[in-house]
């Protein structure tokens, strides 16, 4: 069953990975930093060696982004993201796992989870079951 | 790599790609078992038989199958074999900065109980199954293994089923190996006190194959669909292997009753026909006449078990020639008997259904109380769904209405949606 998780983050300190410059994080004492840091790699070795990682990438800061609408028939252009929150999308990782609890349990040890938030979406597949 | 005629000579040249993939998925797991065997490295022996796959399927579709298909793959995969350990050995003498204990040429020459492995598991193919379902792999990892290795499927083949890039299936498979490893896990027959619960670890992966396979339906997931025929290849062998198991014979006579059913379970535009609604004259006559027999047989010499359970289900719907002769208090009495063997969320709201269909959908529904408390089973459509079917049967539309609706929102299957949203769809209409 895939998942994608979608990591938000507070775009004013967007830097990769994405946690690195949040106010909450930097307020930590280093060593404690360290450990996050270190938990982090740690997971995304852990799901790339046991074959449930699919895919992931952060993106650029939503300034860069460009939302497009068609009124009409005609294309409008506006930049910035969809919805104006403090939080934005800042990345997504997709997970091939075993339960619904394996990809929160996954969500809960990416470190943006205890900054902002790590939102988990179940995949659509086009397999199912006669009624 | 070199041809194919060095072993025997080249058979009919321009042989169709189907044949030679049906001879390389039977002759590898063999290949694999004969080289873990003599040189005790199952890991390195996998790797070398799916090099030799590879090396196979590129020659023998132009060159001609070898006459001895198997014995041809087994010099390709050995020779390479004996490459791959001279690498491993160079690495370890790098990290060791000794001189690897045992020369590779002799590593790949028999092992010494190989004899007694032989006797106690035929031609290697029980052995590998059981190792590919070690316990210390998770089930994805069990299923992604055993189609590689006793399957004989590519790594891209297996990708593509699963629809996840080949690298991330390489990676799950070499993990699973070096689990399999640090477990302890080696190519023999597990202890006689292990036996048991391996051969049912082996049948729940064929099983979840099987349904990986046979919810597919359409679209980008049709890949998925051969997976039936593997399961149902692997478990015909597996049944071969252990004539006696009432459970291997009843998994086998399930996947063959459940795929009779295929070509009436989808309409030409891809969506779902339930079971109540689909034309009987299209289930496969020769696949009920198989399972049938089969789960009868079981049923009569073998231990009960939950397969053989489900078997016979499918077994009476089967033999009814229009859904309303269904005989329901049989299928009644066949998920209770499931609710003991194996209870679960699913075997009761299937039991729920049947107990509608026999005593009305009231019955139906004071099953399904206890289950609305479950909190992971009311965020799950199947309850939902179940549960706006017998409102429906009870003339309770409105509450049909909002159920078909919930299940369809909680579901994560395109067709299992639409199939609720259309139920909804005739309620409002």
């Amino acid at each position: 069953m895939k998942y994608l998780l979608l990591i938000y983050s507070n775009a004013e300190n967007w830097e990769h990975p994405l946690f690195l410059r949040d106010p909450a994080f930097l307020a930590l004492p280093p060593e404690e930093r360290d450990a996050l840091a270190a938990r982090a790699e740690e997971l995304f070795t852990e799901i790339s060696e046991s074959g449930e990682l699919v895919a992931g990438t952060a993106l650029g800061d939503p300034v860069t982004a460009r939302t497009m609408r068609v009124r009409d028939g005609v294309p409008v252009a506006t930049d910035g993201p969809f919805v104006e929150t403090k939080e934005q999308l800042a990345g997504y990782v997709v997970v091939d796992c075993d339960s619904p609890e394996r990809a929160a349990e996954i969500a809960a040890r990416i470190p943006d989870a205890r900054f902002a938030a790590v939102e988990v979406r179940p995949v659509m597949t086009a397999s199912g079951l006669e009624m | 790599m070199s041809g194919p005629g060095d072993v025997s000579g080249p058979g009919d040249a321009a042989v169709p790609a189907g044949r030679v993939e049906e001879l390389l998925r039977r002759s590898a797991p063999r290949a694999v078992a004969a080289l873990a065997r003599r040189s005790g490295r199952f890991e390195t022996a996998e790797d070398a038989v799916q090099e030799a796959l590879l090396a196979a399927a590129e020659h023998w579709p132009r060159e001609g199958v070898p006459d001895r298909p198997e014995a041809w793959l087994i010099r390709v995969a050995s020779r390479r074999m004996t490459d791959l350990l001279r690498g491993e050995a160079a690495a370890r003498r790098r990290e060791e900065r000794a001189a690897a204990r045992v020369p590779p040429d002799e590593r790949v020459a028999p092992a010494a109980d190989a004899a007694a492995d032989a006797a106690a598991g035929g031609d290697g193919t029980l052995t590998l199954l059981l190792l590919c379902c070690h316990p210390a792999l998770t089930p994805p990892s069990q299923v992604a293994l055993t189609l590689r290795a006793a399957g004989g499927l590519t790594t891209a083949e297996v990708a593509r089923a699963f629809l996840v890039p080949e690298a991330t299936m390489a990676q799950r498979i070499a993990r699973a190996k070096q689990r399999i490893r640090a477990a302890g896990g080696r190519f023999a027959m597990p202890p006689a006190g292990e036996r048991d619960a391996r051969v049912r670890a082996v049948l729940r992966v064929l099983y979840l194959v099987f349904n990986e396979g046979y919810t597919a339906s359409s679209g980008p997931e049709l890949h998925r669909a051969e997976l039936t025929g593997e399961a149902i290849r692997l478990a015909r062998e597996l049944h071969g292997l252990l004539p006696r198991d009432g459970e291997a014979a009843g998994l086998l006579a399930l996947m063959l009753l459940t795929d009779a059913r295929r070509p009436a379970r989808t309409a030409a535009d891809g969506s779902l026909v339930p079971l109540a609604e689909q034309d009987r004259g299209l289930w496969d006559r020769a696949s009920i006449a198989e399972g049938t027999a089969l789960v009868t047989r079981a049923l009569a010499r073998a231990r009960l078990g939950p397969y053989q359970a489900q078997a016979a289900i499918a077994a009476v719907h089967a033999e009814a020639a229009r859904a309303q002769d269904t005989d329901w208090p049989q299928i009644v009495a066949l998920y209770e008997l499931l609710e003991r063997l194996d209870p679960g969320p699913v075997v009761r709201l299937n039991h729920a259904v049947a107990v509608a269909m026999a005593r009305g959908p009231r019955a139906g529904l004071e099953l399904l109380g206890p289950l609305a408390g479950d909190g992971r089973m009311a965020r799950h459509h199947r309850l939902h769904a179940v549960r706006a079917h017998l409102l429906e049967m009870a003339g309770d539309g409105a509450g049909a209405l909002a159920e078909f609706r919930a299940a369809a929102r909680l579901t994560t299957s395109v067709p299992e949606r639409r199939y609720l949203r259309g139920r909804a769809a005739r309620l409002t209409g």
